[in-house]
C-alpha cells in the first residue's frame, strides 16, 4: 500500500467518481465540482505562465516589439462581450481570427482532406501489377464511389445509382462496425488504467 | 429466465466488469504481443533518425480523459528517443498537453537522469492558436516558442541552436483522443511537407486509416495495442528492460473484449427468445 | 455597422491569406510570418472570455444561496486557490501546482471517462441486436475488430490480425474516405460562406 499522502488523495478521488456507478452521491458531487475548479486553476495559471508573460509582457518589456501593440488591442476588444453595452465590439477580433483562419486553412484543407484523398483512391497501373494490391485497391475504390453515391441525395436512389448506394450501405456498415469494436477497446482501456492506479499505484497488490 | 435476464440491474453488469478487469491484474497471464505494420513504421522512421540531429516532435493534443491509452504510447517513444540519442520536442496545442507532457517527462528521467533539458530534450510552453502555432513552427520554432515551460530563452537551448524549422524536425508523433492530431496533417505536412504520425485513442484510429493510405501519416499507434507493440518494440529491439504498462494493461484488455462478446451474444439470445415467445403468445 | 465592419474585416483578412498562399513571394512571407504573430497575440485575450461564463454561474449560485451553492463553492475555492498556487509559486515538475494536477485532476479527469467502459458493457448486454442484417454486419465486424486487436485472437487464428488490419485498411478506409470527402467538401463551402458574409452565425448575440 502506498504511503504517499498524494496517492491517498488520488485514490479517494478516483473512488468518489466510480461511486456513481451505484447512484449519484454527495462524494460524486463534491469530484465532479472539484475537477471543473481545478481544471480552471491550471488554466488560469498556464495560461500566465506560458502564454501571458512569454507573448506579451516579454516581448513588449525586452524584445522591444511594439507593432504587437495593434493585435493587443485587437485581441482587448474580445472582452467587450463582458460589457452587454459594447459587446458587438467583439466581433471585430473574432472576424480577424475567423477570416484569417479560413484563409490560411481553406487551400490546405481542400489539398490534404479533398485532393489527397482522391489522389489515393485512383487505379494507378503500378498498384494494379500485384494482384492481392489490385484487388485490395479495387475494393477500396469501389468503397469510395458507393458511399459518396450513398451519401448523394440530389439523385434518387433507383436503379444503377440505387444498387450503387445499397453497395455504400454495406461498406458504412463495416466500418461502423469497425468503429464500434475499436469503441469497445477504447473505453474498457480508459477502466484498465484506472483500475490499474488502484491496484498497483494505491494498494500495491500488483506485481 | 431470459426475460429476467434482459431486465437484469445494471449494476450487476458493471460488478461483473469491474472483476473481470481486477482479476488478469492480480493473476497475469502475460499474453505476447504481435507487432502490426503502422507501429512498426514509426518504430522504424524513430530508430533511423541520426542521433543529436534532427529532432522528435512528440504532441500530446488531449486531456487527461484518455490518459491510459495515450500515456504508455507517449512514454515508450520518449524512452526510444532517449535510448537513441535523439532530440525530443515534447509539446501540446492544448493547456492540458503541456501539463500531461510534463508528467511523461518525469516518469521517463527517473530511467534516464542524464537526459538534460534543453540539450536531450525540451518542453514547448502552452501557446493559444493550435493551427495558427503549427505554421508559426514552420516559418520558425524560436519565434513562436521565444522560452521553453521553465522560462528559459529558447535561444539559449543548445539543441535548438540547430533546430529552426520543420526542416530540422525527422518525425511529429501527434498524440490525441480525437481528430485533433489532424490538424498537424493539414498544416504541417502539407504545408511544410514535415512527416507526421499519429498516435489516437482506439476510438479515433479507424478515421485515421484514409491518411496512412496516402502516406500524409506515415505510421498510427491505435489504442492501448498500439502503445503495447510500442513497448514491445522498445524492450525486444533494444534490450531495455522496463514496466510496460500498456502490455500488462493488454492481459485486462483480452478478457474484458470476451466478456464484452458474451455480453453482446447473451444479449442478442436473450432479446430473440423473448421475442418469440412474446409471438407465440400472442 | 456593427455587423458590416465585422463582415468586411472577415472578407479582407480571408482573401489577404489567400493571396499569400498562392503568392510564395519574400513579402509574401514575412506578412505572413506577422499575421501568425498577430493572430496568436489576439487569440490571447480570448481566453479570458472562456472563464467569465463560468465565474458567473457559480458565483450567482453562491450568492444567491441557490441549490447546490456549497458545491460551487467548492469550484470557486479550488479556481482561486489553484490559480494563486501557480501563478505565486511556479508550475516547474518539483511544484506543488504539478502535485494538485497529477494527483487531482489527472485521476478525476481520466476517472470521469472510464466510467463510460461500464456503460459500455451495459449497453453490450442491452442495446447491441442483431435485428436486420445490415446490424448483423455490423455486430459481426465490430467482435471480428475486438478478437482481432487482442492477444486472445491472435492465438485463435494468426491471420487474425493481418485480416484486421486489412479490413481497416481497405473496406473501412473506403466508407471512412467517402465519409471525409463529403465532411472536406462541406467544410471548404462553409468556409467559403462565412468568407462571402453568407453564412452570419459566427457573429452570435451581440446585438444588432
Amino acid at each position: 500500500m502506498s504511503h504517499d499522502i498524494w496517492v491517498w488523495v488520488a485514490a479517494f478521488l478516483t473512488l468518489s467518481i466510480l461511486s456513481f456507478l451505484y447512484k449519484d452521491n454527495p462524494f460524486y458531487k463534491f469530484a465532479e465540482y472539484l475537477l471543473i475548479g481545478v481544471a480552471l486553476g491550471y488554466g488560469i495559471a498556464v495560461t500566465w505562465h506560458s502564454t501571458i508573460i512569454p507573448k506579451i509582457v516579454i516581448p513588449l518589456k525586452e524584445g522591444h516589439q511594439y507593432h504587437l501593440i495593434i493585435p493587443m488591442c485587437i485581441g482587448l476588444l474580445f472582452w467587450a462581450r463582458l460589457f452587454p453595452k459594447y459587446a458587438w465590439l467583439s466581433r471585430w477580433p473574432i472576424a480577424f481570427q475567423i477570416g484569417a483562419g479560413v484563409g490560411i486553412g481553406l487551400p490546405l484543407i481542400l489539398q490534404a482532406d479533398v485532393f489527397k484523398q482522391i489522389q489515393g483512391t485512383i487505379l494507378t497501373s503500378a498498384i494494379l501489377n500485384n494482384p492481392f494490391n489490385a484487388f485490395s485497391a479495387i475494393v477500396a475504390f469501389v468503397g469510395v464511389v458507393s458511399t459518396l453515391i450513398y451519401f448523394y441525395f440530389s439523385l434518387e436512389h433507383k436503379g444503377v445509382v440505387g444498387g450503387i448506394a445499397k453497395i455504400g450501405i454495406w461498406y458504412i456498415m463495416i466500418a461502423f462496425g469497425a468503429i464500434f469494436g475499436y469503441t469497445v477497446m477504447a473505453r474498457m482501456s480508459l477502466l484498465i488504467g484506472r483500475f490499474q492506479f488502484l491496484l498497483h499505484d494505491w494498494l500495491g497488490l500488483m506485481r | 429466465m431470459w426475460e429476467k435476464l434482459l431486465n437484469l440491474d445494471r449494476r450487476w453488469i458493471f460488478l461483473i466488469t469491474a472483476i473481470c478487469v481486477i482479476i488478469p491484474f492480480l493473476f497475469p497471464i502475460g499474453f505476447p504481443t504481435n507487432v502490426t505494420p503502422p507501429t512498426q513504421q514509426i518504430y522504424d522512421k524513430i530508430d533511423n533518425t541520426k542521433p543529436n540531429g534532427p529532432a522528435v516532435i512528440v504532441t500530446f493534443e488531449s486531456d487527461a480523459s484518455v490518459l491510459p491509452e495515450l500515456y504508455p504510447m507517449a512514454t515508450a517513444i520518449v524512452k526510444h528517443c532517449f535510448i537513441k540519442n535523439v532530440r525530443v520536442i515534447l509539446m501540446s496545442l492544448g493547456m492540458q498537453g503541456v501539463g500531461i507532457m510534463q508528467m511523461v517527462l518525469e516518469d521517463v528521467k527517473k530511467e534516464f537522469p542524464d537526459k538534460k533539458s534543453g540539450i536531450d530534450y525540451v518542453l514547448m510552453p502552452y501557446v493559444p492558436g493550435s493551427g495558427i502555432v503549427i505554421m508559426r513552427m514552420g516559418e520558425d520554432i524560436h519565434k513562436i516558442y521565444n522560452v521553453d515551460y521553465y522560462g528559459v530563452p529558447m535561444d539559449s537551448l543548445l539543441m535548438m541552436k540547430e533546430i529552426r524549422n520543420f526542416s530540422q524536425v525527422s518525425l511529429v508523433v501527434a498524440l490525441a483522443g480525437s481528430g485533433a492530431w489532424a490538424s498537424w496533417v493539414v498544416y504541417a505536412n502539407q504545408r511544410y511537407g514535415a512527416s507526421v504520425a499519429a498516435g489516437v485513442t482506439a476510438v479515433a484510429a479507424p478515421d485515421a486509416y484514409p491518411f496512412l493510405q496516402t502516406h500524409q501519416i506515415i505510421g498510427l499507434l491505435s489504442g492501448l495495442k498500439g502503445a503495447a507493440e510500442y513497448e514491445t518494440l522498445v524492450e525486444d529491439n533494444l534490450n531495455f528492460k522496463t514496466k510496460k504498462v500498456a502490455c500488462i494493461g493488454m492481459d485486462t484488455q483480452s478478457i474484458i473484449h470476451i466478456v464484452m462478446i458474451i455480453f453482446i451474444i447473451l444479449g442478442n439470445i436473450a432479446y430473440f427468445v423473448v421475442r418469440r415467445q412474446k409471438k407465440n403468445v400472442s | 455597422m456593427r455587423k458590416l465592419v465585422p463582415l468586411r474585416i472577415c472578407l479582407v483578412c480571408g482573401i489577404v491569406m489567400l493571396i499569400q498562399f498562392f503568392i510564395p513571394h519574400n513579402y509574401s512571407q514575412t506578412f505572413f510570418q506577422y499575421a501568425l504573430d498577430w493572430l496568436i497575440v489576439c487569440g490571447v485575450f480570448a481566453v479570458v472570455i472562456g472563464l467569465d461564463s463560468n465565474f458567473r454561474l457559480h458565483l450567482t449560485r453562491i450568492i444567491r444561496r441557490k441549490k447546490g451553492w456549497g458545491y460551487s463553492l467548492i469550484t470557486m475555492v479550488a479556481v482561486l486557490s489553484v490559480a494563486f498556487i501557480g501563478i505565486k509559486f511556479g508550475i516547474g515538475a518539483d511544484s506543488l501546482f504539478m502535485k494538485i494536477y497529477r494527483n487531482v485532476e489527472v485521476p478525476m479527469d481520466a476517472t470521469m471517462f472510464s466510467l463510460l467502459g461500464f456503460f459500455m458493457a451495459s449497453a453490450s448486454f442491452r442495446a447491441f441486436k442483431a435485428k436486420n442484417k445490415e446490424a448483423t454486419v455490423l455486430l459481426i465486424i465490430a467482435v471480428l475488430m475486438m478478437l482481432g486487436r487482442i492477444p486472445i485472437g491472435y492465438f485463435m487464428w494468426d491471420k487474425l490480425p493481418n485480416l484486421v488490419e486489412w479490413i481497416m485498411m481497405y473496406p473501412n478506409m473506403a466508407a471512412q474516405r467517402g465519409i471525409l470527402l463529403g465532411v472536406g467538401l462541406g467544410a471548404a463551402a462553409m468556409q467559403l460562406k462565412i468568407l462571402l458574409g453568407i453564412e452570419r452565425g459566427w457573429l452570435g448575440g451581440a446585438g444588432d
